[in-house]
């Protein structure tokens, strides 16, 4: 490897540059085109120009003045937020008696959540809205928190039982040695060090439930449950003769914020997690 | 304050594996103890059903006069420390340190000033706002130690503490757990599979192997006088040289020539039944340049004759290696010492000895030599049992 020059290097440095450029641009330009779009009267709507010719908050206003998306904003917040929680409290227990304990049927738990990850889901979907609707759970919040729960578990408990596999079976013994309660142990050592792994899952349960499309337009039917992605479906301009895809652009802008919101809150607590430090001399 | 009493305590674990086996153990207050054996054979297991960790499955421990069995660690008031220092990532050293007197809810003045006391002694101070993750190896050792030191417990339970270290390292280390140990008079039990370090640390010494305790005495006491042939094999650094021999109406036939049994080493193997086979153990410091011993005393010893292999001048004395023709002596301790120390599978047939000769000797690598060891010194084993033929008290 001597061989290798200044020049080559540089070269090197160059190369990589463009094709990150290249694959930066790839994946963002659909969604600068939606930004763009977003802001784009209904005139200039489709002249074809990346950049909008004159600013306009029209559609903004178009999606905030009728309750059909903040409804479903507020659905999708709710509904989300929640089925995250569950998933990953049950998650985080389920997570740490797999990789603390032995038990009797622990490899079949392993299995069958696997069993359910892995199940399409598309073909759950007509059985679920038959006992949903027998069971009056359709069309309401709790009709799509659970069957999010369901399938986030699975993730989430893979996911946490990797981060607790990493930690160290004798800071707990340890921990009980100075004298802490089971308890203590838990709140004290073990959950500060498995933090970063319940934040990393929370983000990937949030992500899995804000995204939904196939349950939630299966199994709501109306403006009470509907989530996001599916009020967006219904879009119609605020004519029946007007294109409705400005009000659809400005809605997707929207609703990534709370993403990004999430994962920026979360992300420096996972840093500053990983960094705290190994325990083998 | 504390003397931990194990009362025929065994562990079964739950895949049905029988760890330790109705161990008994009086062990006095202020006493530094060591549990030594090979890998494996119970030494953790035996520390973690003191310290509380692991359930006792049949028997009684006893702290300070009281049943602990049911007891949890927390209520048993003892400090461990393990063998990866098990420190807290995510807190200081400080913090570390500080840990088990929040627990107990000591106030914050107290925890300051008996935190800087541990430091000062283990010479932590300009480390205390430090992560564990920046410390070094020896310090981490340290900050667990402090950890453990801090709230005076009843006694202090240590699981390796050193192996991690590298070999200088342990050394130092080494001196310093024993200081600090005399330091407090705290009652102490160490585990180590490092004959050395049982050797130097301990005021006794239990030898296990395979959940049974073989023998426990003060490390010279095991040293002059095993009880078995894996004590014997165990303790002692080069260990004692075993060669099969021949028990013949009061003399003993091995491949290191014919010798006549002292009336003291005669009485004891009389007295304990000896079958006609038997192994031979001496220790390398018992033999000698046969030129330079005076004719009287050659004549209470045996005389063999061969080619030293490798020659190892320390200066003060001479190490003198022989491989001899013969068949190696053969028991299941032996075989178990073998393959512990990873010499098992060694190729060589024939017996290899180490003997210790004074510098003044002339014994050249590759050249003949005389050599006589002391009859007096010889141990007699039971190839069968593994028991000590010449075994005494005294
Ligand atoms: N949790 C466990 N379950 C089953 N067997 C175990 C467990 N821990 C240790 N053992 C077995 O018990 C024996 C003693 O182990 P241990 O006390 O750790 O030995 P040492 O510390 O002397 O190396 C070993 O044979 C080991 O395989
Ligand atoms: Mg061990």
């Amino acid at each position: 490897m001597a061989g290798i020059g200044g020049a080559e290097t540089t070269g090197k440095r160059v190369g990589w540059g463009l094709l990150n450029a290249v694959v930066v641009i790839y994946a963002l330009f659909p969604v600068l085109w939606i930004v763009s779009l977003s802001f784009k009267s209904s005139k200039t709507l489709a002249d074809g120009n990346f950049i909008p010719r004159e600013w306009s908050f029209e559609n903004y206003q178009n999606i905030f003045s009728t309750t059909e998306f903040t409804r479903a904003l507020i659905n999708s917040i709710g509904i989300a937020l929640i089925a995250t929680a569950i998933a990953v409290v049950f998650g985080t227990m389920a997570a740490y008696a797999i990789a603390r304990l032995d038990f009797p049927g622990k490899n079949l738990l392993v299995g069958v959540s696997l069993l359910i990850a892995m199940f399409p889901q598309v073909s759950l979907v007509s059985p679920l809205f038959e006992i949903e609707r027998s069971l009056g759970l359709f069309d309401t919040w709790p009709g799509l928190i659970l069957p999010y729960i369901t399938f986030a578990l699975p993730l989430a408990i893979y996911t946490l039982s990797a981060f607790f596999r990493e930690i160290p079976w004798e800071l707990e013994k340890a921990a009980k040695m100075d004298g802490a309660t089971p308890g203590q142990a838990f709140r004290r050592v073990i959950a500060p060090l498995a933090a970063p792994g319940v934040f990393t899952t929370a983000i990937l349960v949030f992500i899995f439930c804000w995204n939904d499309f196939l349950f939630a337009i299966s199994l709501t039917s109306t403006e009470q449950s509907r989530t996001v992605p599916v009020a967006l479906s219904f879009f119609t301009g605020s004519s029946q003769f007007e294109d409705p895809a400005g009000s659809i652009a400005a809605a997707a802008v929207v609703i990534t914020i709370p993403i990004i919101l999430f994962v920026l809150f979360f992300q420096r607590r996972i840093v500053a997690g990983l960094t705290s430090g190994a325990v083998k001399g | 304050m504390a003397e931990i009493v194990l009362d025929k305590v065994s562990k079964r674990y739950p895949d049905g594996a029988l760890a330790v086996q109705e161990v008994n153990l009086e062990i006095a207050d202020g006493e530094f103890i060591i549990l030594v054996g090979p890998s494996g054979c119970g030494k953790s297991t035996t520390l973690n059903m003191i310290a509380g960790l692991e359930d006792i499955t049949e028997g009684e421990l006893r702290i300070g006069g009281q049943r602990v069995n049911e007891k949890a660690p927390k209520d048993r008031d003892i400090a461990m420390v393990f063998q990866s220092y098990a420190l807290y990532p995510h807190m200081t050293v400080k913090e570390n340190m500080a840990f088990p007197l929040r627990l107990a809810k000591v106030d914050n003045a107290t925890v300051e000033r008996k935190v800087s006391e541990a430091a000062e002694i283990l010479d932590l101070t300009q480390h205390l706002e430090r992560k564990p993750s920046n410390l070094s190896g020896g310090q981490r050792q340290r900050v667990a130690m402090g950890r453990a030191i801090v709230r005076n417990p009843k006694a202090f339970l240590m699981d390796e503490p050193l192996s991690n270290l590298d070999a200088k390292l342990r050394v130092q280390m080494r001196t310093s757990v024993s200081r600090l140990q005399k330091q407090l008079g705290t009652t102490t039990v160490y585990v180590t599979h490092d004959q050395t370090e049982a050797m130097t640390l301990g005021d006794r010494v239990v030898v296990m192997r395979g959940g049974v305790v073989q023998q426990i005495g003060a490390p010279q006491f095991l040293y002059e006088h095993p009880a078995n042939l894996f004590v014997a094999g165990f303790i002692g650094s080069p260990s004692m040289n075993f060669v099969p021999a021949t028990l013949e109406n009061g003399s003993l036939r091995s491949v290191l020539g014919d010798c006549t049994l002292t009336d003291r080493v005669r009485q004891l193997v009389e007295g304990a039944d000896a079958p006609r086979e038997v192994i031979m153990g001496i220790r390398p410091e018992h033999f000698e340049d046969a030129a330079l011993v005076d004719a009287a005393v050659l004549a209470a010893g045996g005389k063999f004759t061969s080619q030293v292999d490798v020659l190892e001048s320390m200066g003060s004395d001479k190490y003198a290696y022989f491989n001899l023709t013969g068949e190696q002596a053969a028991s299941a301790e032996l075989q178990e010492l073998a393959a512990d120390a990873g010499s098992d599978d060694v190729p060589g047939d024939g017996i290899s000895l180490v003997t210790r000769l004074s510098s003044a000797s002339g014994a050249v690598e590759g050249a003949s030599a005389d050599i006589w060891f002391d009859a007096d010194k010889v141990q007699l084993f039971d190839p069968s049992s593994g028991r000590n033929l010449t075994y005494t008290e005294r």
